[in-house]
């Protein structure tokens, strides 16, 4: 059989469009999460870029990159790098040394708490959710253009 | 006890993944390695790790089948077995003899040294106010660990793109 | 200390791959193994037998941690590993674009 659409068959698709969300809400939750839980940004980006790979394995790289495309990709990471050194750069501005937790601690066990360490996670997960997310996109596209030769 | 039976399976898995010739199998025995770990992380108590090697793996398992698949899998015939074997099992045997130097003076299982993070411990939850004592000695203690890190993973990321470029610039003109 | 030495053969079996073997792939792959090995000897080196895992609950004191510091140092290290995976896979494929072979001694044979 002749499938024209890229990507996979229905049955993947469709469960494909039922759990994706699923799983960047997870990933969402660890990130958000990684003070009071287990997890944190590392394995909260992780989950986030393995969302978007589920989406480009099931629908085809065009589907995907229409959804997050290269440029979104290259922002996200950059900021997530700037992100985190200006946080640190702002402890070391407002309270005399790098990566001081400048903000209030608030009480535990809730989720605004433990000062920089939430925007820190934020960043984090940004930055390594972007950039799995590219290296993964760049071997998809080379391994694609050398088909075409 | 289960966690020598889960090293057990895991040194298998291994010793298939390193001796199989067909190189897809290679692939998802690695990938049977590295679940293992993720269960050897849960019964060490290292909750974190566990779900970051969990997500890790299925990544690295994509990746490394990309690499794979659609590959004319030859097999690749050794020359000089016995110069070669014989070498590097004596590389081995000089690595191994320094290793038991380095186990007698580790500290038994189970008993742990814990001189720094003792202080990590005791303060970790006025001093930052993160419950998860892991998170906060990542992002507040010991914060520059994940700067250096951060920086590695950029540059790894400028690797990939760079190696991955399409044409070469001197070829495009 | 059985538990140190099954994690020594498991990093002498990626030792033995990387050197021996002449597949680029394998040898990737013996990489990883070496890199589980080490990411799992931190572990057992910060084990409490008895422990608890390093997170406060509400309304209890935790009397034995495990040590979070190795645990703090391995999570660096595994999304490292990652990255590292992927640039040697990247140029792998290079490799295998440019000669058509994951064989080492080819390539070398096919320098100019």
């Amino acid at each position: 059989m002749q499938n024209k659409e890229p990507g996979m068959t229905l049955i993947v698709k469709t469960i494909t469009r039922l759990t994706v969300g699923l799983i960047l809400l997870y990933g969402i939750y660890i990130v958000l999460h990684g003070h009071l839980t287990p997890g944190g940004g590392f394995a909260g980006g992780v989950i986030i870029a393995l969302s978007f790979v589920h989406l480009m394995l099931a629908f085809g790289k065009e589907f995907a990159l229409k959804r997050l495309s290269q440029a979104a990709i290259a922002i996200s990471e950059s900021l997530g790098a700037i992100m985190f050194l200006a946080i640190a750069l702002l402890g070391l501005v407002v309270g005399g040394y790098f990566f001081f937790n400048f903000l209030s601690k608030g009480r535990p066990f809730e989720l605004f708490s433990a000062g920089i360490i939430p925007w820190c996670n934020i960043a984090i997960s940004l930055k390594v959710g972007a950039g799995l997310f590219a290296i993964f996109t760049a071997l998809i596209l080379f391994s694609e253009a050398r088909q075409e030769r | 006890m289960e966690l020598q039976v889960l090293l057990l399976f895991m040194i298998f898995a291994a010793v298939v993944a390193v001796e199989i010739e067909d190189l897809l199998s290679s692939v998802i025995a690695v990938g049977a390695v590295g679940l293992g770990l993720s269960l050897a992380f849960l019964i060490l108590k290292a909750p974190d790790l566990a779900i970051t090697q969990l997500v890790v793996e299925i990544l690295c398992l994509i990746i490394l089948i990309r690499a794979t698949i659609k590959k004319d899998l030859v097999l690749v015939k050794d020359g000089r077995w016995l110069f070669n074997t014989v070498s590097t099992l004596v590389f081995i045997c000089f690595f191994l003899v320094l290793a038991y130097f380095a186990l007698k003076e580790l500290p038994h299982f189970g008993q742990p040294i814990m001189r720094v993070a003792k202080e990590y411990i005791a303060y970790g939850l006025q001093e930052t106010g993160a419950t998860n004592i892991v998170t906060s000695v990542i992002l507040n203690f010991r914060a520059y660990d994940t700067l250096g890190e951060v920086t590695v993973l950029f540059t790894a990321v400028i690797g990939v793109l760079a190696v991955m470029r399409k044409i070469g610039r001197i070829n495009a003109k | 200390m059985i538990e140190f030495v099954l994690c020594l053969i498991l990093f002498c079996i990626g030792l033995y791959c990387v050197v021996r073997k002449r597949n680029i792939i394998k040898i990737i792959i013996g990489l990883g193994i070496i890199e589980y090995a080490v990411n799992l000897f931190f572990i057992l080196i910060g084990y409490r037998a008895q422990g608890r895992a390093p997170i406060l609950a509400k309304d209890q004191t935790v009397i034995n941690m495990v040590d979070p510091l190795p645990q703090a140092l391995v999570l660096t290290a595994i999304v490292i590993g990652l990255a590292v995976t992927a640039l040697l896979v990247a140029i792998a494929i290079r490799i295998h674009d440019k000669y058509g072979t994951f064989d080492i001694t080819k390539i070398r044979r096919l320098r100019g």
